[in-house]
């Protein structure tokens, strides 16, 4: 098969987001059905917007016949810290080709997460390795939600807890990038302005503030951290 | 909202959420980056990742019992995981197992 060794590697690191995505989704479809709008909208939803935390969002502004204008303010502060992400990819991305579109597309955090942190097989063609595992995490987003929306009302189990294996999946990326950068300062940074918005801020905006507040930091100790 | 309401959002939603992801892609084109670019492609990583370990717990009160203690030894102890096995699927396997069985049973 073409491109078997790229399929593979990508579904092996892609795994862990697939549980998180997984359970995401069903939760998501679950809401969703539960207020009686139809299942369809969830495999539509995931796949023209494939953002987390902005289609929980959504299901509000449909709830709130929300205006349009607000709409779209909204969206653009709720992930507006995904424009900071292309920033480390500017690089990895230039030869992508006609794939850097969809890759652009499917930067979410997770997804993000992985590309700047697993270490790039020389053996491996690259941009087919992007591609292969932004779209597995897309699929793994797309069939929780669906399932989510077509058959989780009738099936019972207790998920309580299972969310936390995103958590668990940032804490191995951030011990992976120290690894790398051998710089304890940045985390620190991250620490602090996570910490300070977390008690300070109401946490719909928690995650903008840290972004907001850690650049600022960032920047004032620049020389410290590039030492 | 109803009907085409709802997929006019949806549309809304879409074009936003991927504009806000090809902003950098369109803004800074040139081969030269700009040196606080590479700053930022360099060190913000490391930054968004221990922010979103903070952020993936946000909506636990640390002000009540247990006062995020099962959060937090979750955390621990996925990292003392990884960095004895040095695998991360065994680390976020076994640290949300160990996480699932304090929220569950405890």
């Amino acid at each position: 098969m073409k491109y078997e060794r790229e399929i593979k590697t990508a579904f092996k690191v892609s795994i862990p987001v697939m549980m998180g995505y997984a359970v995401l989704g069903f939760a998501f479809g679950l809401l969703l059905v539960s207020f009686d709008y139809p299942w369809y909208l969830a495999p539509i939803m995931s796949l023209f917007i494939y953002a987390g935390a902005l289609q929980f969002v959504a299901i509000n502004f449909f709830n709130l016949k929300a205006g349009y204008v607000d709409i779209a303010i909204a969206t653009w502060f709720i992930n507006i810290r995904q424009s900071f992400y292309g920033l480390s990819l500017l690089k990895r991305f230039k030869k992508t080709g006609k794939l850097k579109p969809y890759l652009i597309f499917g930067l979410t955090d997770e997804t993000y997460a992985l590309l700047t942190t697993i270490k790039d097989d020389e053996q491996l063609k690259k941009r087919w390795y992007y591609f292969f595992l932004t779209a597995f995490n897309q699929s793994y987003w797309f069939l929780g939600c669906t399932f989510g929306a077509i058959i989780g009302s009738n099936i019972e189990f207790n998920t309580a807890g299972l969310e936390f294996s995103l958590t668990a999946l940032f804490v191995v990326l951030c011990i992976e990038q120290y690894k790398s950068l051998q710089n304890i300062t940045p985390f620190i940074v991250g620490g602090i302005a996570s910490v300070f918005s977390l008690i300070f801020i109401p946490s719909d905006k928690m995650l903008i503030v840290s972004i907001v507040v850690a650049l600022i930091l960032m920047f004032t100790f620049r020389r410290k951290i590039e030492q | 909202m109803s009907g085409i309401e709802i997929y006019i959002a949806i549309a809304i939603m879409a074009v936003v959420n991927f504009f806000t992801r090809v902003f950098p892609f369109l803004f800074f084109r040139k081969n030269e980056l700009p040196s606080y670019v590479v700053f930022i492609e360099k060190f913000f990583p490391a930054v968004i990742m221990t922010i979103l370990i903070v952020y993936s717990v946000k909506d636990v009160d640390f002000s009540l019992a247990p006062y995020g203690l099962k959060e937090i030894g979750g955390i621990l102890f996925t990292a003392i995981l990884h960095i004895i096995f040095k695998n991360y699927l065994i680390s976020i396997f076994a640290g949300t197992i160990f996480y699932m069985t304090l929220v569950q049973y405890l």
